[in-house]
């Protein structure tokens, strides 16, 4: 049997603690809690960043193997 | 968009002039970022653990409601015994159109509401000559009989204040009383949890009975609604608390919500249908005109290479073509 | 057999060791330079799926080190618990985002159809895997999702053999048939990519061929 450490619970304690009464937004028949809002829009923020921040240039090379 | 377009065969790109780039290092530098990542969000906000509801704290909970089910269980109009297909032949099933495909399934895992999840646990138990008396009542009585004092049990049991089993007018139950009552108690001592979830075998890791019994109470669709999990709630989507949950579940859970799944009594299994047709068509997209012409019409592809579309302008300018 | 034999074995081995040097020869396989066009933050998200599923096995072996009730008892086994949750939510997005952008450069082109089919059937198996997991997990949340999927799946006739109560069959499909199968298909996945290479962008022309009046004629991928 590994001996793995067991750490002290204090040590692995999360500082922000999600668990408690979720939020939640109502729209109409849409509903959805703070939490995955907030997931779905830094994935729609990191897509519209990744498109439109500018890319480094480059020197190139012309010509293939 | 029906005339006949000439179309570009699309270019090798090893015909492509190219600039030098490390591949491996790009790998092992996002496996960092990563797994840094990770570590850094693990650690801020932990991962959600919500005790499982156990058939103790339910008969502690409320009582009631754990007997009325019972007697659901034992009388065979619990939601399990008229299930159907995989437990009983009770129901046919939904179908999907003409399909019956949760009956021609078949009932691979046979139950036997009354006698795996009420008069087995009571049977395995040593009991008391009242109630080892009331099981030999029952099994000697007909099935109509049976039928009949489970049934007006539950009537009573409907009216009584509170669903209080002490609180019930008096008729003709027959042994239901005793042996719901027993079994009330073997839930309370935490027997019956141990009972089910053994389904007679020592080694086992098979949680059907236990979990079945709970779902057709509601102490349990209580504990997930006050946590957002219904179906109603969109609970597909949800986690415990505040935590994200499953957010590409999103178009699996919307169905229902609206017409004609939500009053369907075909839901779930219209609902499958529905997303393996668009499954299907996210799939074969490379294949289907229209579909495919999205990106071309939709533009936001001359953003991703403005800076090759800068430097080498299409023959026709912006009408570009694949 | 050594290599300056004029003809070569006509044996299986021989044949599939040169249709892979054909099909992906090591320059191939293993580039130190892509196209130019690729020019793009939007490139990224593919080997950030790719890094975001390594640390999900990765967590996951932890995991399986100690076993499924570890992480109940123990905060070092919750704590690994939760880096193997973020790392599913980092992946999942990861993947889509990759979808987006690849959806949107028509990334099917030229041959690739292979390539797009590959990606969506590992998202599929991707959102099965995670749908298992989430039932391993011995906990209120399991119990509700259970007796709630079991609906679904019983509704077209998948619940008599996948039975997602069955806590033992569960975690066996979540730590070795899901992750072999998403394995296999990244694998091809990304085969696929090295094979035919980044898709150019729509419309472009190879610079030989850059003249502002030639036409093309059909041919669609």
């Amino acid at each position: 049997m590994l001996p793995l450490p067991a750490l002290p619970a204090r040590l692995l304690a999360a500082p922000i603690d999600l668990n408690g009464p979720g939020h939640y937004l109502h729209w109409g028949v849409i509903q959805i809690s703070v939490a995955n809002l907030v997931v779905i829009g830094l994935m729609l923020l990191a897509f519209v960043a990744a498109i439109l921040l500018p890319f480094p240039r480059f020197p190139r090379k012309r010509g293939r193997r | 968009m029906n005339r006949k377009r000439p179309r570009q065969e699309t270019p090798d790109s090893h015909a492509f002039p190219t600039r030098p780039y490390d591949l491996v290092k790009e790998a092992l530098i996002a496996l960092l970022a990563v797994t840094l990542l990770t570590f850094g969000l693990a650690a801020l906000f932990s991962s959600p653990d919500e005790k499982p509801a156990t058939i103790s704290a339910w008969t502690q909970a409320d009582p009631a409601d754990f007997t009325a089910t019972a007697v659901g269980e034992l009388g065979g109009t619990s939601a399990t015994a008229q299930y159907g297909p995989p437990y009983n032949t009770a129901a046919d099933g939904q179908k999907l159109g003409p399909l019956s495909l949760q009956k021609w399934a078949g009932v691979k895992h046979p139950i036997d509401t009354a006698n795996d999840l009420v008069l087995q646990p009571l049977r395995q138990t040593p009991e008391p000559a009242a109630v080892t008396a009331a099981l030999a009542q029952w099994s000697a009585a007909t099935t109509d009989q049976q039928a009949k004092w489970t049934s007006a049990y539950t009537d009573a049991l409907g009216k009584a204040p509170n669903g209080d089993p002490a609180k019930v007018t008096s008729g003709d139950y027959g042994p239901v009383p005793a042996l719901t009552a027993r079994l009330l108690q073997l839930g309370r001592s935490g027997t019956l949890d141990a009972q089910l979830l053994a389904e007679g075998h020592y080694f086992q890791t098979d949680y059907t009975r236990a979990l079945l019994f709970l779902a057709d109470g509601s102490y349990l669709q209580d504990q997930a609604r006050a946590q957002h999990l219904g179906g109603d709630q969109w609970g597909m989507m949800n986690e415990t608390g505040n935590y994200p949950g499953q957010a590409w579940l999103w178009l699996y859970t919307f169905w229902y919500q609206v017409q004609p799944y939500k009053s369907s009594a075909n839901a779930d299994a219209l609902v499958w249908g529905t997303m393996a047709l668009l499954s299907a068509l996210l799939l074969l997209l490379p294949f289907i005109p229209g579909l495919r012409d999205i990106p071309r019409l939709t533009r936001v592809y001359r953003l991703i290479w403005r800076d090759w579309y800068r430097d080498h302008p299409t023959p026709r300018g912006d009408a570009a073509r694949t | 057999m050594s290599a300056s034999q004029p003809v070569e074995p006509r044996n299986w081995t021989g044949a599939l060791r040169r249709r892979l040097l054909r099909e992906l020869p090591p320059e191939k396989l293993l580039p130190d330079s892509q196209p130019a066009y690729m020019a793009s933050w939007i490139y990224l998200f593919g080997v950030l799926t790719v890094a975001a599923l390594a640390v999900v096995v990765g967590t996951g072996c932890v995991l399986a080190l100690k076993g499924p009730s570890w992480w109940h008892l123990s905060s070092l086994g919750h704590y690994v618990n939760s880096m193997h949750l973020w790392s599913v939510e980092l992946f999942l997005s990861f993947m889509v985002i990759h979808l987006w952008g690849k959806f949107f450069m028509a990334a099917w082109r030229g041959r690739r159809a292979m390539t797009w089919i590959t990606g969506c059937v590992a998202f599929f198996a991707s959102i099965g895997t995670a749908f298992t997991g989430y039932l391993a997990q011995q906990n209120l949340d399991s119990q509700w999702i259970s007796t709630q999927a079991k609906d679904g799946l019983n509704s077209v006739g998948i619940g008599a053999y996948f039975n997602v109560m069955d806590f033992g069959q569960m975690l066996m499909w979540h730590i070795v048939l899901l992750p072999a199968a998403i394995g296999v298909l990244t694998v091809w996945h990304l085969v696929l990519v090295r094979r035919r290479g980044i898709v150019p962008p729509i419309g472009a022309v190879t610079p030989e061929s850059e003249t502002p009046t030639e036409q093309r004629t059909e041919k669609q991928p």
